[in-house]
């Protein structure tokens, strides 16, 4: 393959380095054209990939192509190989393009969004987001899993130090630090499944994996998978180790729809379509992922229906959204999975954009029962949002319907439970969407003068990210389409299908009939539509009363369910209160005190013996000298000891 | 004769340093001096092969003056030549008084260092590792902090005991050997009962363990860190700890393979209780010093369980960790001790905001962070990769429990990171100003030491190759 994908990850490196190093010389004109431009090339040359893999794929006929560039052998043991080596196929092409694609946009609409900064902190942001860019895309280019996992910790670096970006504010470094702990309980699981498939097969090689597979025993591949997908519930934030993601939001906004969109948060579900093959030999795995995605799903949605934070809504979304993709990989719609990635990334990066946009505007006001109405002074942020959240929504023919439905039918053929579930997850996306919508831009306008004076539409290079997102979020679903409109148009399922060619030949046909399909999208449509209805004119004619206690379900939605609370009380604070009690009794009294027991016999022993006057060295040699006497006599009998002595003197 | 270079180099140049007059001589020379064996240093590294000296010294004893330098043997003196210059370096523009007799002392304690990775013969052996460890001594009680006294005795005390054991040991094995002879093969040779192994295993063990340290056997090093010119801890913390990690791959894997591995499970569990309780403990650290000094017993707790694994990989991992680990915590001591000459303090709690008026310390300190927290693509995540591999291979769930320090690592380092350099200023904060040019050299090249061996590890892995297969041959 092709000998250039190493260009990919390099310009971004040569980014972050020339940015970083040159932060206190370079103009923000100069550090905004390095750092957006790089991310320009590297799409540049992702596109220039993906034609060729789209052309030798077409030349294969179905085949796997052979695509694997080794650039040089990072670690070599007696025991086993990591090359350092990319590999470019249908899957990770079509992440390169999402990753760099969009990280492009993000970077254009931050060189604006971030003027305000100091030269050599907006140096330093775009040094970071180069990073960022560079470490996802190492990821997701890694033939093995140790480089995936390069990328893996190195995308919770980049997120920490962007979290952490204002980092004079305390909460912020506690988000971030938040952000990189939490991945990190994640990435030992990630870890213990390299080691695992290290001591079983000697290789982490996708390819060498893959082909291996028929050695593992069934209980192995269950527990790879297992922790495999403990790493990814740290990375894509999924129940249990999702709390650090709404947090997150800490950062700048555009790194936000960094994070939430193009890098960061798919890696969990990348690195799983990755190893579909794993997971489908491994159902109670799947079943797992099933399970914490639905529930995940569920959950942050509950809680994004009563967050006043327009980051904090949408943050909630993402996780809730990760569910339903993770839902999909668990009933084994890979495709559809993928599909939602890019779905989503189209929407939610919109959404975040439109977000920063409005806060922008707003000067950084981000409590949604304070704006109102900025329709009228905001018209291409208003259309854009109002786009993507018909979007993720579900709405026909936008692109998170297709995405969305692929998931959910797929669901319904595994469990209909799952697919009811899910639809009851839809709606309240739909509610707490538009909810969102209506109180940012319809009713009135409930912020300040001082604001409503300043109120304007943002610079273009913010706008045109919006617009290319919004088109894409519109028409981005044209590329599934579902063979219940027409048969064989899925181009996205024909172009993945060798990489889940072996996974499909194990999964059982499912198949609803046609009627029953347009049954199910007809009823949820309709309910969607009612809900949206429901959500405007609930919303329409809000008042910012401010006095309205919550009180039961409302207060504990708002709460967000005490569940960081709940890990302050039995994880953290026991750890160190445990650290307190080591530190405090358990190092002095204990072992230090029985060492300074010892200390202090040896001293009394001296003192008793007058030699303490000799200084320390002196009494040291002679009761080193004492002791090896008393040795020789117990150990050894007399004539060693004399010959012993006869030699030295 | 290269080898013997590598030891009589700083040996001269300490003995040298005491006759010179007060000023700045004494440091310029002993920087020099230093540079000089760096250059001896990688000769032997670039020089294929096994080298070695050996001359007569005390014949009717049967010890003669051996150097043997392996992969392992070249590795450390690499580490040990390196590491002088930068601490030289580093400490260029601290004010020690009696300049002269502090480097002097320093440079003894090198060649001692050097003496101990080189030494193929026991008595000679232990005379290195006695030269290493009473310059320290000296360097600790007379320019060290306050409590300098009391902690040098506790440090003295522990030492005491571990050197004392090995001294027995030696004399055992020797009295024991077919020649009488004190050479390592005669040693190696030894024919022990079993019962006789295993007692001889834990009197080395639990000398060694001591240097280390290892849990319960640590309690001297975060006082003696803590209270030492810094200077002198980078030594101890840097490099005199591999002496321990060193003599168990040197002397007791090969003489005791029995009883050491029916040690193994009890040393590895306590390797990893010792690695979590330290992590707890580090998290509650206010003193950067105290911090960095626990965080080094919890990395040393990864080693020393690595090696008793027995496998292959594991000692690799060894191998490049005990490089890494040296060069990463002498920048963490660089950047406390810069802090501490700045700000009169090293309480976590007063500092804070670091990053505004030092933001090139900050970025080195972050730098200094993640290989602290072994993050990929710096070289600590080599030896950590390779050594929880091996782990795993020899219990799945003491690999697990292990690997919780991975989390506590972040823990604490960010912590750190947090407290010393965000938010916002404060008084004490206040008057700081960014590095100067000497330590921001001294952490450039460590970066560049992290970043390089982070990426390219082969050369490393390939120079120690040779001791680990020979170690695995053997058996």
């Amino acid at each position: 393959m092709s000998k250039i994908a190493f260009l990919v990850p390099l310009f971004p490196l040569l980014g972050f380095l020339i940015n970083g190093l040159g932060r206190q010389r370079l103009s923000k004109s100069a550090v905004g054209i390095i750092g957006s431009g790089m991310i320009f090339l590297s799409f540049l040359t992702s596109c220039f990939l993906f034609g060729q893999v789209y052309g030798a794929a077409a030349n294969s006929g179905g085949a796997p192509i052979n695509s694997v560039v080794t650039l040089f052998n990072f670690i070599q043991t007696e025991a086993f190989t990591i090359p350092f080596a990319f590999q470019i196929d249908q899957l990770s092409v079509l992440f390169l393009l999402i990753i760099t694609g969009i990280g492009f946009l993000i970077h254009l609409y931050s060189t604006a969004y971030m003027k305000e900064e100091a030269p050599h902190h907006f140096a330093r942001y775009f040094a970071y987001l180069n990073l960022f860019v560079f470490s996802m895309l190492l990821l997701v280019m890694g033939s093995n899993y140790v480089i995936m996992f390069i990328g893996w910790e190195g995308v919770g670096l980049c997120s920490y130090l962007l979290i952490g970006y204002w980092f004079k504010n305390g909460d912020y470094n506690y988000a971030a630090k938040k952000a990189f702990i939490m991945n990190r309980i994640g990435d030992l699981g990630f870890l213990l499944a390299v080691f695992w498939l290290i001591f079983k097969l000697g290789t982490v090689n996708y390819t060498d994996v893959f082909a291996g597979i028929s050695q593992l025993s069934a209980f192995d591949i269950t527990a790879i998978t297992t922790l495999l997908f403990v790493g990814a519930m740290g990375k894509s934030a999924q129940i249990p180790l999702y709390t650090w993601l709404p947090d997150a939001m800490a950062g700048p906004t555009p790194v936000s729809a960094l994070i939430h969109a193009a890098t960061m948060v798919t890696a969990g579900i990348y690195m799983i379509a990755r190893s579909n093959i794993l997971y489908t030999m491994a159902p109670a795995t799947q079943t797992l992922v099933a399970v914490i995605g639905l529930a995940t799903a569920i959950f942050a949605a509950t809680i994004a229906l009563k967050q006043n934070d327009i980051k904090k809504v949408l943050a909630y979304s993402t996780v809730s959204q990760l569910g339903y993709m993770f839902l999909g990989l668990g009933v084994g719609a890979y495709t559809g999975a993928v599909f939602h990635v890019m779905t989503h990334a189209f929407f939610k990066a919109l959404l975040f954009l439109g977000a920063g946009s409005v806060i922008h505007a707003m000067h950084h006001e981000q409590d949604i029962r304070k704006m109102g109405n900025l329709k009228k002074y905001m018209p291409i942020t208003h259309i854009t949002f109002l786009l993507a959240c018909l979007a993720i929504a579900g709405i026909p023919p936008f692109s998170g319907f297709f995405s969305k439905d692929e998931i959910l039918v797929a669901a319904y053929s595994s469990n209909p439970l799952f697919y009811y579930i899910g639809v009851g997850g839809a709606l309240m996306t739909a509610f707490y969407m538009f909810r969102l919508y209506t109180l940012t831009f319809l009713g009135n306008f409930r912020g300040t003068h001082e604001q409503e004076h300043h109120l304007h539409e943002s610079p273009s290079a913010m706008t045109i990210p919006l617009i290319v997102l919004a088109v894409l979020s519109v028409v981005g679903g044209f590329i599934g389409i579902p063979a219940v409109f027409a048969e064989n148009q899925h181009w996205l399922q024909n172009f993945l299908a060798p990489i889940f060619a072996e996974s499909t030949k194990l999964a059982e046909e499912h198949h609803l009939t046609h009627s029953q399909e347009y049954l199910m999208m007809g009823v949820v449509t309709l309910l969607i539509v009612f809900v949206i209805a429901f959500a405007v004119k609930s919303y329409k004619n809000y008042q910012n009363t401010n006095d309205t206690e919550e009180s039961g379900l409302g207060k504990l939605l708002l709460n967000k369910w005490y569940v960081d609370e709940l890990y302050n009380t039995i994880v953290v604070n026991p750890l160190n209160a445990l650290g307190g009690i080591l530190k405090n009794v358990v190092e002095k009294s204990g072992i230090d005190g029985a060492v300074n027991g010892v200390g202090k016999l040896v001293a009394y022993g001296s003192r008793q013996l007058r030699l303490i006057q000799s200084g320390q060295v002196a009494s040291y040699l002679l009761i080193m000298i004492l002791s090896m006497v008393v040795f020789f006599i117990v150990w050894f009998n007399d004539s060693t000891i004399i010959r012993f002595l006869d030699k030295i003197f | 004769m290269i080898t013997l270079l590598l030891i009589l180099t700083p040996l001269v140049a300490g003995l040298i340093a005491f006759v010179l007059k007060q000023g700045n001589s004494a440091k310029t020379f002993a920087l020099l001096a230093s540079i000089a064996t760096l250059a001896i240093a990688l000769v032997a590294v670039f020089t294929t092969g096994e080298i070695g000296y050996d001359a007569a010294w005390l014949n009717n004893l049967g010890s003669r003056i051996t150097l043997k330098a392996d992969g392992m043997a070249k590795m450390l003196s690499l580490l040990t030549a390196v590491s002088f210059p930068l601490i030289f370096t580093a400490v260029y523009n601290n004010e020690y008084k009696n300049a002269a007799s502090f480097y002097g002392l320093m440079l003894l304690s090198q060649a001692g260092l050097m003496g101990v990775f080189l030494a193929s013969d026991a008595l000679l052996f232990y005379f290195f590792w006695e030269l290493a460890l009473i310059p320290v001594y000296f360097l600790c009680s007379i320019w060290g902090g306050e409590k300098r006294i009391a902690v040098t005795f506790k440090f003295f005390v522990y030492t005491f005991i571990g050197s004392l054991l090995m001294l027995i040991g030696l004399l055992f094995m020797y009295f024991n050997t077919a020649d009488q002879s004190f050479s390592l093969q005669s040693f190696y040779a030894v024919k022990l009962t079993a019962q006789q192994e295993t007692i001889m295993f834990w009197l080395f063990f639990i000398a060694f363990a001591i240097k280390m340290p290892i849990f319960p056997f640590h309690t001297w090093q975060p006082d003696a860190y803590e209270q030492s010119p810094t200077a002198t801890t980078m030594v101890m913390s840097g490099i005199m700890v591999k002496m321990g990690v060193f003599a168990v791959i040197r002397w007791i894997l090969p003489m005791f393979p029995n009883a050491a591995a029916q040690s193994a499970n009890l040393v590895i569990i306590l390797s990893i209780i010792g690695m979590i309780y330290a992590s707890l403990i580090a998290i509650r650290q206010d003193d950067i010093k105290r911090m960095i000094a626990y965080s080094s017993i919890a990395h040393i707790g990864l080693m020393s369980a690595a090696m008793f694994t027995n496998n292959q990989t594991a000692m690799d991992g060894v191998m490049i960790q005990m490089f890494s680990h040296g060069v990463n915590v002498i920048g963490l001591w660089i950047i406390a001790d810069l802090i501490e000459k700045q700000l009169g303090t090293r309480n976590m709690s007063q500092l804070g905001g670091l990053a505004q008026k030092a933001p090139v310390m900050a970025i080195l300190l972050v730098i200094m962070a993640l290989a602290n927290v072994a993050l990929p693509l710096t070289n600590a995540f080599i030896g950590e990769f390779l050594m929880f591999n091996g782990l795993f291979q020899y219990n799945m769930v003491m690999a697990a429990i292990a690997g919780i320090s991975i989390i506590l690592a972040a823990v604490y380092t960010l912590n750190m990171v947090q407290r010393v350099i965000y938010g916002e200023l404060n008084v004490i904060t206040e008057k700081a100003t960014d590095i100067p040019l000497n330590v921001k050299l001294a952490l450039v090249i460590i970066t560049l030491l992290v970043l390089v061996f982070g990426v390219f590890p082969q050369p490393l892995l390939n120079l120690t190759g040779d001791s680990v297969s020979a170690l695995f041959v053997k058996k």
